[in-house]
């Protein structure tokens, strides 16, 4: 028996989405956040989250989806990898799933590359396709991103 | 497992106890060097060296021992005056001290005492010994140390083979306490020591009672008395505690932590009238600010401890350049936040460095100077402002400004124009550049060109500014101004398109607000950039909004502007909206967004929302208000410049010839100055390449009637550097070529003349010199 695996899910763009559960610290509606004026586009602005300051990324920008439409408010699934916090802005949260192993498949080609990139692999569920995103690679695009910009 | 299983504590406690004496020891032995017969001083360091030998022969440390062994016969001597101190015994005793402390850091990381047994140490120090080499082989560890504890000051008597030396004063000796409580007699201690001397091992107690010449009970007694005594010794530690600093900064974020919620509630109160709820609050409020003022205190350490380092850095390091130094502190126990202070402790040690080895020169040089041999160097610190100021002054060479321009020129630092408007204290303060090194030899101590930039990036990231101020042969002091603590700080806040923005209020010097006439004409433009007048100075400004990447702001008839400094210089921040103050905790922001230059991190305010804190560093090297010195450089000429009257105007006054002339400074983009060589010529126009155009030249004595009796610029010896005035007209631009900028002046225009002869519009009386003015537009029309 394959060793089985919690995935906390989400919604962007009408694609499904999940991240390893171990990584989430909590999830969270919408927050009012303070922009960060000169940063990447990708950063929706700053949360209080209980005294911690936490950055915000936009998902769908980070995988260069067209914008969230007007009025609709993100939820944010706050991560934590390595020592930083981060809050992803995502349309809508699913349900904690288990998934193993025998569902595992590498990310389809159908999928645009900028997207494939950012997912460790996908697992096909009874009624839709689940997509894990690498949690570290998206924060860390930031990072190179933001560099790029300041030089 | 580890060799020291089971008694890790007493180990540990072994190390850092050790650390701090051995600390101790450096500061003690400079001390000593000028006091040589200080016997306190003298037992003190014998007593720690002794103290090593014990406990690392109860921890079976036998390389450890034996070298402490070794320095602590030489140590008795000196303490009974057999031998007095030299500078190369004291260099080999200091050797020592780093020697312990190598093995004890090597016992610290490896559990072992290293490979090194520093035998040609052991036998430098047995040979200061006066006995010659020592004749003893160290002795085999103590099976336990408690024997060992007891009878501290017997011990080094075993391996002198000496007669006795009076026990040391601090603690009276075994054989002391017993006489003197009648237990036993002079003259049988006296043999019993002697048995000793003679290479009896044991100790004199034991001696005592097998002559039968005192009671066991006595002994006992006795050793009853010394260990109360040595715990009297060491009472004034009892009455401290030892706690790690993480757990400090813990509590210390907490109560940061607490005095945000206080805020937030402050905040919250107002929207009730409760007179209970308020009066709790009111306590609630205290408390905290009583609770952040205690937990600060607690990492608050004086600024000796850093410096006790000094007087050995100091000793060392002008032993090694030949030279005599004299180190003077000052205000030792102004406190420091414990983050600060480690914040320091590497740029204080650079810039001490710095001031022995290019500071202070060697004694012949100081001599034929008409100076003292010795150097001095003087560390001073105090509060003032809420802040702490630490001087560090020498009385050596000083800096030599021309030097530094030459250099910083060389080094393309600074492009030669730029250095030559540059005033001594401008250049001097060039150091600070990356990339600077004035040592014109790279040494072991210090010129490795990584240094006063690292220093003073070291200073700014604590929220501190450096500034050096030098006179040539008198020497230089620096001053550095840091804040007290870094966790909590007074802020401004202020807003740029309904964001609010934290300002420290360190870089804050005053705020202006400008209304009515005064917020549409007080700005004015210099060579393209907004300045202010601030009573006669022009204050170069610049826009929050438009740094930032946000649009301008709407015209509302005032203008707010915040009058900041960065390295000393001050500039304006034009802001939307000043709100108010506020305390803030500064916490970093992520990674990546440290990037953006102009953030020094974030903060929660008082009603929970996230706000940016500014770094005004960062604002004003983004903005080149500060580091483009064009606009430094006028600014500082026109200190004399008085409020614009009505029908004044500001003139730049240049030299062509021996004529005095001007034109309005309004009219000026840019001063420049270029190479001779730079010149080239298109048919038979001068023309130079700048920034990407061609720029036309003018000379204006090319092109005005020649007056009788004046004497032409351009005759004789062409110079190698062009001045040029760079000034537009009808979309070109034109380059003003003059012998000299002289000055710029704030004068009522009231011409005096017309006109006496073409190209020249008027002619006014400056500084009581007549001056023509330049009539720029048919100047540039000749050119064409």
């Amino acid at each position: 028996m394959a060793e089985t695996k919690q995935v906390c899910t989400f919604f962007l763009n009408g694609l499904f989405f999940g991240v390893d559960v171990t990584l989430v610290q909590e999830v969270i509606r919408f927050q009012a956040m303070t922009e960060v004026p000169l940063a990447p586009r990708v950063v929706s602005g700053l949360i209080n989250l209980r005294g911690q300051i936490v950055t915000a990324i936009d998902l769908r920008r980070r995988l260069e989806m067209p914008d969230r439409p007007a009025g609709r408010t993100p939820m944010n699934v706050v991560v934590r990898n390595a020592d930083a916090i981060h809050s992803l802005l995502v349309d809508e949260v699913g349900d904690v799933v288990s998934v193993d192993e025998s569902t595992w498949e590498a990310p389809p080609d159908t999928l645009d590359s900028r997207t494939r990139e950012l997912i460790t692999g996908t697992h096909k569920l009874q009624d839709r396709l689940l997509l894990v995103l690498d949690v570290a690679r998206a924060i860390r695009f930031q990072a190179v991103d933001a560099t790029l910009r300041d030089a | 497992m580890s060799a020291f299983s089971g008694m890790e504590d007493i180990l540990r406690e072994f190390l850092v106890e050790s650390y701090e004496n051995l600390d101790r020891l450096d500061q003690q032995f400079v001390l000593l060097e000028e006091d040589p017969g200080n016997k306190e001083v003298l037992a003190s360091i014998f007593r720690t060296i002794h103290t090593i030998k014990g406990t690392s022969g109860f921890f079976g440390l036998g390389k450890l021992e034996k070298l402490t062994h070794t320095g602590e016969n030489l140590l008795s001597q000196l303490r009974d005056g057999k031998k007095s101190l030299s500078p190369a015994i004291t260099t080999d005793l200091l050797s020592l001290v780093d020697a312990v402390r190598g093995m004890l850091r090597h016992i610290e990381s490896a559990e072992t005492e290293g490979p090194a047994d520093h035998a040609d140490l052991v036998s430098r120090l047995a040979a200061h010994t006066e006995a010659g080499p020592v004749a003893a082989p160290a002795p085999e560890p103590f099976p336990t140390g408690e024997v060992e504890e007891h009878l501290p000051s017997i011990q080094p008597l075993v391996v002198v083979e000496l007669p006795p030396p009076p026990p040391p004063v601090e603690i009276p000796s075994m054989g002391k306490i017993l006489v003197e409580s009648g237990a036993a007699r002079e003259e049988h201690l006296s043999e019993a020591l002697e048995q000793q001397a003679a290479g009896d091992p044991r100790h004199i107690g034991e001696i005592l009672v097998e002559k039968g010449a005192v009671e066991p009970v006595a002994v006992k007694d006795a050793l009853a008395q010394q260990q109360e005594n040595r715990a009297r010794e060491g009472s004034v530690a009892d009455s401290t505690l030892r706690v790690e600093v993480a757990n400090l900064d813990r509590l210390m974020n907490l109560a940061g932590e607490l005095v945000l919620v206080r805020n937030q509630l402050l905040q919250f109160a107002s929207r009730f009238d409760d007179a209970s709820f308020n009066s709790i609050l009111q306590r609630l409020n205290l408390i905290t600010t009583e609770l952040q003022e205690g937990v600060m205190k607690t990492r608050m350490q004086p600024i000796g401890n850093v410096w006790s380092k000094f007087p050995r850095i100091v000793r060392d390091l002008a032993h090694a350049c030949g030279k005599q130094v004299r180190l003077e502190m000052e205000g030792k126990d102004t406190e420091l936040d414990k983050t600060i202070l480690e914040a320091i402790k590497d740029p204080l040690t650079h810039i001490v460095r710095n001031s022995i080895d290019h500071g202070v020169e060697s004694p012949e040089v100081r001599a034929a100077a008409g100076k003292s041999a010795e150097g001095f160097i003087q560390m001073r610190a105090f509060h003032e402002g809420g802040q702490v100021n630490i001087e560090i002054r020498d009385d050596g060479a000083g800096l030599d400004a021309e030097a530094i321009r030459r250099k910083a020129v060389e080094r393309h630092l600074v492009s030669s124009e730029v250095a030559d408007q540059m005033g001594d204290r401008e250049l001097i303060n060039l150091i600070f550049t990356p990339g600077f090194s004035t040592a014109k030899q790279v040494t072991n101590v210090s010129g490795r060109g990584v240094g006063m930039d690292v220093v003073r990036t070291n200073i700014t990231r604590i929220g501190g500014t450096v500034d050096m101020q030098s006179e040539r042969g008198l020497g230089s002091v620096l001053k550095i101004k840091i804040p007290l603590t870094l966790a909590i700080i007074p802020a401004l806040i202020v807003k740029a398109e309904g964001q609010r923005f934290a300002v420290p209020q360190v870089s804050l010097l005053e705020l202006v607000r400008l209304e009515g006439d005064h917020a549409r004409k007080g700005i004015e433009m210099i060579h393209g950039a907004p300045v202010y007048r601030l009573r006669g100075r022009l204050l170069p400004l610049v826009y929050l909004r438009a740094q930032l990447g946000l649009a301008p702001a709407p015209e509302t008839g005032s203008i707010n502007i915040v009058v900041l400094q960065a390295d000393g210089r001050p500039f304006g921040m034009v802001v939307d909206e000043i709100t108010d103050t506020e305390e803030i905790v500064v916490k970093p922001l992520w990674a990546a967004l440290k990037n953006i230059r102009l953030f020094a991190g974030a903060t929660i305010m008082g009603d929970g929302a996230v706000a940016l804190i500014l770094d005004v560093m960062g604002l004003a090297q983004q903005s080149h208000v500060i580091s483009e010195s064009r606009h430094e450089a006028l600014a500082e000429m026109s200190h004399a410049v008085e409020d614009n009257g009505e029908d004044r105007q500001t003139l730049l006054l240049f030299r062509v010839g021996d004529s005095h002339m001007a034109v309005p400074l309004d009219r000026v983009d840019r001063l420049e100055e270029l190479p001779a060589e730079s010149v080239e010529r298109t048919g038979s126009q001068e023309v130079v390449q700048y920034r990407g155009r061609i720029l036309p030249l003018v000379r204006p004595s090319d092109h005005l009637p020649e007056r009788r009796g004046e004497r032409r610029g351009g005759d004789g010896q062409r110079p190698q550097t062009l001045q040029i005035v760079v000034y537009s007209h009808e979309g070109g631009s034109y380059g003003l070529v003059v012998d000299g900028i002289e000055d710029i002046a704030n004068e009522n225009i009231q011409v005096r003349r017309e006109a006496t002869r073409e190209g020249v519009t008027g002619v006014v009386v400056v500084h009581d010199r007549i001056t023509e003015l330049l009539d720029l537009e048919r100047l540039a029309l000749k050119v064409g």
